[in-house]
């Protein structure tokens, strides 16, 4: 079976790969660019570990084929920090202990990004709805919330 | 599996009719990509139709609005003029799954995966909106509740894909909406689901009305006695309660682990007298 030739933008970067049809995002990702950021919980997109966005728009990249990707702009977690510059929501997940194991968090970090870029000042109820497709199992979720409003007031001031 | 990505509908039912039903075709993939996972369905060839334009957009016609099969739930939930028109269908739409999965999910795909519990199938029917499929003999234009015919199945023939839904127009004093019962706020299955569009005269009263109900039988179902006992009223409590009675007598409900026969017969009818009073709120004030 002849792979599919790729040509993509990875986080700003002009990014070429072959991938086989059954391959997700997420395997390509992961498994072929080794960028191991996003993470396979459930593969039927239930968790959100995985949480990518594809021209802007948040999706589970389990749930997305490699083949998909061409001419699209993918951004991943791998994207998120400046060099050693945290993004103001990964300082606050810090600050507020908001993650125990850890593998949910590139998710929520992903997808809290892509909330704050359309949404500044949400609600708790909002930053909830919003957050609904990603599951933590350790911190039971308080934690989180509070460091994604926080970021969001944070990034409202500066 | 070979990926074909058609940039037009011609090409795209060329690719099926030329594989039949060893291609499938990918819109969102919310559905399908699990399913292949699991290995419930083993395609030689994915078609993926998100290239196709007619099938990406949501546009005016006929005074109403038609949106493409393939359009996701988050882009639904973002058309402003959508959303003032149809805040039922929206809010059945924006429904589907997680803010994630609004980013790929389609009401094609939620059509066609013939779900008893499709959230926005009963907002759809509500509606009154026509499907259009296309195939190897053309295009054909026929309602929605005619696809489904039982969990997983449709009325869809070898080769045919749905292209697009067309919302009728819109008279002044109409509107609708779309509730669901499920066991907690987000991220689960309807145990029943309620669609209600309504239009009311000068005069308040309830001219037209179309009530469909969602996971209380194998497929959505239109509920006529429950739009009657609307009908010619402004909505009171009496009128009210006949809906109700009349949700709940029409339901051919399961018992799952979501909720028993008794459960869900009693709370469509609850839920279809939340929603009916809901559109009948939004329809007086449009």
């Amino acid at each position: 079976m002849s792979k599919h030739h790729v040509t993509t933008t990875i986080n700003g970067d002009p990014v070429e790969y072959l991938c086989e049809v059954e391959q997700t995002l997420l395997d390509v990702l992961r498994d072929d660019l080794l960028m191991t950021g996003s993470k396979e919980g459930c593969a039927s997109g239930d968790c959100g570990a995985c949480s990518v966005t594809i021209d802007g728009r948040l999706v589970c990249s389990c749930l997305v084929l490699g083949v998909e990707a061409e001419g699209r702009r993918i951004e991943t977690i791998e994207g998120m920090a400046k060099g050693d510059a945290l993004h103001p929501l990964q300082q606050k997940f810090l600050d507020h202990a908001a993650l125990q194991c850890g593998v949910c968090t590139p998710g929520f970090l992903v997808a809290a990004k892509s909330l704050l870029e359309r949404n500044p000042n949400p609600t708790e109820t909002e930053a909830r709805y919003w957050l609904a497709g990603n599951l933590c199992r350790c911190t039971g979720y308080d934690k989180i919330i509070r460091a994604v409003l926080d970021a969001a007031a944070e990034m409202r001031r500066s | 599996m070979r990926y074909e990505a058609p940039e037009t509908v011609d090409k795209a039912v060329a690719l099926l009719a030329s594989m039949g039903r060893k291609a499938r075709v990918l819109a969102g993939g919310t559905d399908l990509l699990v399913q292949l996972r699991a290995g419930v369905v083993e395609p030689e060839m994915m078609i993926d139709i998100k290239k196709i334009a007619e099938l990406r957009s949501i546009a005016r016609e006929a005074g109403g609005f038609r949106i493409g099969a393939a359009v996701a739930g988050a882009e639904i939930r973002e058309h402003a003029d959508l959303r003032k028109a149809w805040p039922g269908i929206c809010e059945a739409a924006n429904l589907i799954g997680s803010t994630q999965i609004q980013g790929r999910a389609s009401m094609g795909g939620n059509l066609c995966n013939a779900s008893p519990a499709a959230d926005s199938v009963p907002a759809l029917i509500a509606a009154g909106a026509k499907v259009t499929v296309v195939g190897p003999a053309g295009r054909r234009e026929v309602p929605v509740e005619s696809i489904a015919t039982g969990p997983g199945k449709t009325s869809l023939a070898d080769g045919e894909f749905v292209v697009s839904f067309l919302l009728p127009p819109r008279p002044a004093h109409a509107s609708d909406a779309y509730l669901r019962f499920i066991p907690r706020t987000e991220m689960d299955i309807a145990v029943v689901g309620a669609g209600v569009n309504v239009t009311l005269d000068a005069k308040g009263v309830v001219s037209a009305a179309r009530v469909s109900l969602g996971a209380v039988a194998p497929t959505a179902l239109v509920v006529e006695d429950a739009a009657k006992a609307l009908i010619g009223t402004k909505g009171e409590a009496a009128a009210l309660d006949a809906l109700a009675k009349a949700a709940s007598a029409a339901c051919r409900p399961i018992d799952d682990k979501r909720g028993t026969k008794e459960f869900r017969i009693q709370v469509a009818g609850v839920i279809a007298r939340r929603t009916a009073a809901k559109a009948l709120e939004r329809a007086r004030k449009v």
